[in-house]
C-alpha cells in the first residue's frame, strides 16, 4: 500500500494545474461557454499537446499507457477548474469503448487520432424512458447483408454535438431491459440518417437528442460481440463514472476552499464571519466530506481496474453514492454560507453548484446506487 | 498510490492471523463477542498475551520494545485483533502515558515505569476530566502543593474509565493558582492509587454499567520523582498526549467487525430486504469504506514520530458517528425483543445476546463525548486545518 502520488503523478497534475491557472480562468471559460460551440478547440489542441487526452491509453497508439489514479489527477484538476471541454466523452466513454472492445483495426482508426486531438467522441445511450437502466435500449439494429441498419432515439448524449465518432448500443435481439442482445457500434456523426439536436445544460456542458433514422453501417461498426454489449457496455460505465466521481472531488475542492476563504474575508458585524461558531462546524463538515469523497474516488481508481465484476460494481456504486452525498451537502453549503454572493451567476461558486449537482446525478443517483449496492450485497 | 496489500503485507496479516487464531483465549473471545464485561484480569491477560509475543507496543521506539513496523503493518495488526475478537488493549498506558515519558519523561522515569507498562504489571488509567473541567480542560482545580520531597494533592477526577482497576493514574493538577493564563501552573503527575487518601466511586451510566468513576484525592502525598516534565509545563504534556487519546478513538476494525455483525443479524430478522433499512446500512458501510482510506491517507502521513494532529479529529469525528450508526442499526435487529435486558428470576432462560444490543447502543452514545467531543474535534480543526 501506497498513498501518495508518484513523482510522474505529481508532475502530470502540476503541469495540467499551470495551464488551467493560466489558460483557463474563470474569465476564459466564461468566453469559451459563451461561445456558439461552447468549448474552446485551442484548449483541446492544448490538452492534445500536454498528453492528457492519451493518458490512459496504450503507448502502441501514442498514449501514456496510464492508471486511472493517473486518470484521477488528471480529473481533479478538470474538476477543479470546471473544465466545459468534452473529455469525459470522448477519453472515458468513447476512447475507453475503443481501447477496451475495439478490434486492432478499430483500435488503430481511433486512438491515435483521439490522442492527437483530432477526433472527438461521445456516448449515445440514453432513452426516453430508460432511466439509470442501461439494459433498456429500445434502438434497434437490423441485419441488412453484412451490416445493419440503426433506428432509435438517444437522449441527453453528452458532447454528442461536437462528437466526429459516436458510439451508440443498440438491440439486435431481445426487447429493452434484457442485457442480452445489446450491440454496440461506432458510427460517424455525419452518417446519412442521424439527425441531431444540440443543448446547452445548466451546467455549461453540452448535450444532444440524436435521432437514428436508416442509419446504415457495415460490419467494420461493430464493436465487439454481436448481441453481447452489456458487459462492456457496464464496465465502461462504471469506469466513467468514476472519473465522474474524480471529477466531482476537484470541483467540491473548489468549494471547499472558495468557502473557507469567503469565511475569512467576508465581514460582518465588525469580524470575519469565520470567527462564528456555528459557520465554523459547517465549514469543517466540508472539509469531512471533502476528505471521505477523496479517500472513496482513491480506492474506486484502484479497485475498477483490478477487481472482478462483483467487486467492481459494489466499489464503483459506493464511490458514487458517497461522493453524489458529498456534491450535495458540499454544494448547497457553499451557496448558504457564500450568503447572496452564492446564488449569482458571477462567482464560480454558482457554477460549481450547478455542475456538482449534475454529476450527483450522472450514470445513476445516489438511490439508484444505494439499490445497485444492496443487490450487491444479496 | 497503490491500495493494495504487497505480498509482504499480506504475508504479515497471515501471520498474525495464525497467532491470534492459536493465542487468543476462546473465553475472551467470547466475551468480547457478545459484548460481555471484561474484567481487570481478562485484560491483563491479553496485554501480558501480546506482551510475550513482543507485540503490545508496536509503536514505541525499538529499544524499548517497539515492533518498527510500518503504518500498513500496524493497521493490518489492529484489523485482524478486530475482526478476531480481541479484547481492546487498554490505552492509557501504553498508547497514552508512554509517549508521554517516552518525549518528556527522565531516564530514570522511563526505566522505572516503561518496563512495567509493558508487561502489564500495573493497569494504568487517565485523570484529566473534572467536575468543573470537562471540554474546558484547563479550567481544572486539582491541587498540588509541593511540600519537599513530595507533592499533596487534594481535589476530584471524574469520568475515570476503568478507574475501579486502577493501579496508578496520571492526573493533570494545579501547582500554581495564580497564573495569568490558565494553562499554565499545570502539571502533570504520576500517582499510585495505593497511596492513602484515594477514593474510587463509580458512576452508573445510561445502559447501567459501572465503567467510569469519580477519583477523589484528599491530602495524597505524591513523590516529587512522580512529576513528568517541568512543573507547571503540564499543559504542553497534556495537548500532546490528547493527540494520542484521540488516535484509538474512531477504531475502524472494530467497526468492521460490527458491521459484518449487523448483516448478519439484519439477514436474521429479514430486514436485508428492506430498502429502508438497507440504504441506511448501505450509507455506513460506504462512509466506513471511505474512513478506512482516510485513515490510512492520515497515518500515512504521520509517518515518522510527529504526533498526531487534527487529522484524527477528524477521523475521531467520523469513526464513533459510525460506531453509533451501527449500534442503532445493531439495536433495530432486535425488534420487539430490544427492550428486554435481565430475568427477574436468576435462572430464567434468557438470550444474553439480543439483550446486550439496546445497553450497546446507549452505552456508545459516549463515544461522541469522550476524549474531547466532537464538538471540540470540530473546533481544533477549524482552528488547526482551516486557519478559521
Amino acid at each position: 500500500m501506497d498513498f501518495e502520488y508518484s513523482d510522474e503523478q505529481r508532475l502530470l497534475s502540476e503541469t495540467l494545474r499551470k495551464f488551467l491557472g493560466t489558460g483557463y480562468s474563470f474569465d476564459a471559460r466564461g468566453k469559451i461557454i459563451a461561445s456558439p460551440v461552447g468549448f474552446s478547440e485551442d484548449v483541446w489542441a492544448a490538452l492534445a499537446e500536454m498528453g492528457i487526452l492519451g493518458v490512459p491509453f496504450d503507448a502502441e497508439h501514442g498514449g501514456f499507457g496510464g492508471s486511472t489514479v493517473d486518470m484521477l489527477v488528471v480529473m481533479e484538476a478538470l474538476g477543479e477548474a470546471l473544465v466545459v471541454e468534452p473529455y469525459l466523452a470522448t477519453v472515458g466513454l468513447g476512447g475507453r469503448f475503443v481501447a477496451r472492445g475495439g478490434s486492432a483495426a478499430q483500435r488503430a482508426r481511433i486512438l491515435p487520432a483521439l490522442i492527437q486531438g483530432k477526433l472527438k467522441m461521445a456516448f449515445a445511450q440514453t432513452e426516453a424512458e430508460a432511466r439509470w437502466d442501461l439494459a433498456h435500449v429500445g434502438t434497434r439494429a437490423t441485419k441488412s447483408g453484412d451490416g445493419w441498419v440503426l433506428e432509435g432515439d438517444k437522449r441527453a448524449v453528452l458532447h454528442g454535438g461536437c462528437a466526429d465518432q459516436l458510439v451508440v448500443s443498440a438491440r439486435t435481439a431481445g426487447s429493452p431491459g434484457g442485457a442480452r442482445g445489446i450491440s454496440l457500434f461506432l458510427i460517424e456523426r455525419n452518417s446519412p440518417g442521424v439527425k441531431l439536436v444540440e443543448y446547452r445544460g445548466l451546467d455549461n456542458l453540452r448535450l444532444a437528442d440524436i435521432r437514428l433514422s436508416g442509419v446504415r453501417v457495415g460490419p467494420e461498426s461493430l464493436l465487439g460481440a454481436e448481441g453481447a454489449g452489456f458487459a462492456l457496455l457496464e464496465e465502461v460505465v462504471d469506469y466513467a463514472t468514476v472519473l465522474l466521481c474524480a471529477e466531482a472531488v476537484g470541483a467540491i475542492k473548489y468549494a471547499h476552499d472558495a468557502t473557507l476563504d469567503y469565511l475569512k474575508t467576508r465581514r460582518q458585524f465588525g469580524v470575519p464571519i469565520g470567527s462564528f461558531q456555528a459557520l465554523q462546524h459547517r465549514m469543517v463538515d466540508i472539509l469531512i466530506s471533502y476528505e471521505q469523497a477523496r479517500s472513496i474516488a482513491c480506492l474506486a481508481c484502484v479497485k475498477v481496474e483490478t477487481a472482478d465484476a462483483a467487486e467492481r460494481r459494489r466499489v464503483v456504486s459506493a464511490a458514487k453514492i458517497k461522493v453524489a452525498d458529498a456534491a450535495r451537502h458540499v454544494s448547497q453549503e457553499a451557496v448558504q454560507l457564500h450568503g447572496g454572493m452564492g446564488m449569482t451567476e458571477e462567482l464560480k461558486i454558482s457554477h460549481t453548484f450547478r455542475r456538482l449537482t449534475m454529476i450527483a446525478q450522472a450514470f445513476g443517483d445516489a438511490d439508484h446506487h444505494l439499490a445497485r449496492f444492496a443487490a450487491a450485497r444479496r | 498510490m497503490d491500495l493494495n496489500y504487497s505480498p509482504e503485507e499480506t504475508a504479515f496479516r497471515d501471520e498474525v492471523r495464525a497467532w491470534i487464531g492459536a493465542n487468543l483465549p476462546n473465553d475472551l473471545r467470547d466475551k468480547v463477542l457478545s459484548y460481555r464485561e471484561l474484567s481487570k484480569d481478562d485484560l491483563l491477560r491479553w496485554h501480558k498475551i501480546l506482551a510475550k509475543k513482543g507485540w503490545i507496543a508496536p509503536h514505541w521506539p525499538k529499544e524499548w520494545g517497539g515492533t518498527n513496523w510500518t503504518v500498513v503493518q500496524r493497521y493490518i495488526f489492529e484489523e485482524e485483533c478486530g475482526a478476531a475478537g480481541c479484547p481492546l488493549v487498554v490505552p492509557f498506558g501504553v498508547r497514552m502515558c508512554a509517549p508521554v515519558l517516552l518525549r518528556f519523561g527522565t531516564d530514570a522515569q522511563k526505566q522505572r515505569f516503561l518496563p512495567r507498562m509493558y508487561n502489564g504489571d500495573d493497569f494504568w488509567v487517565q485523570g484529566y476530566s473534572e467536575p468543573g473541567a470537562g471540554s474546558d480542560l484547563a479550567s481544572l482545580k486539582t491541587r498540588a502543593v509541593r511540600e519537599g520531597d513530595h507533592y499533596v494533592v487534594t481535589g476530584q477526577k471524574i469520568w475515570t474509565t476503568l478507574g475501579h482497576y486502577g493501579d496508578w493514574i496520571f492526573c493533570l493538577v494545579r501547582t500554581d493558582p495564580k497564573t495569568e493564563k490558565r494553562q499554565d501552573g499545570i502539571s502533570f503527575l504520576l500517582v499510585d492509587m495505593k497511596s492513602p487518601g484515594i477514593t474510587v466511586r463509580p458512576i452508573v451510566l445510561l445502559d447501567q454499567s459501572r465503567e467510569v468513576n469519580e477519583v477523589f484525592f484528599d491530602d495524597v502525598k505524591v513523590p516529587a520523582d512522580n512529576l513528568v516534565h517541568e512543573e507547571n509545563k503540564g499543559w504542553t504534556v497534556a495537548k500532546f498526549l490528547l493527540g494520542y487519546e484521540r488516535m484509538g478513538t474512531g477504531n475502524i476494525a472494530v467497526c468492521k467487525r460490527e458491521l459484518a455483525r449487523v448483516k448478519e443479524l439484519a439477514a436474521r430478522a429479514g430486514l436485508l430486504d428492506d430498502p429502508r433499512f438497507g440504504d441506511r446500512l448501505t450509507r455506513v458501510e460506504v462512509e466506513l469504506m471511505a474512513l478506512e482510506i482516510t485513515n490510512l491517507r492520515f497515518l500515512d502521513q504521520l509517518r515518522g514520530s510527529r504526533p498526531p494532529g487534527a487529522e484524527v479529529s477528524l477521523l475521531k469525528i467520523k469513526g464513533t458517528e459510525i460506531q453509533q450508526t451501527l449500534t442503532e442499526l445493531m439495536m433495530q435487529t432486535a425488534g420487539p425483543l430490544a427492550p428486554i435486558f435481565r430475568p427477574v428470576t436468576p435462572d430464567a432462560p434468557f438470550d444474553a445476546f439480543t439483550a446486550a444490543l439496546f445497553p450497546r447502543y446507549c452505552n456508545v452514545r459516549k463515544a461522541t463525548i469522550y476524549a474531547g467531543s466532537n464538538e471540540i474535534q470540530r473546533n481544533i480543526i477549524a482552528k488547526a486545518t482551516l486557519g478559521l
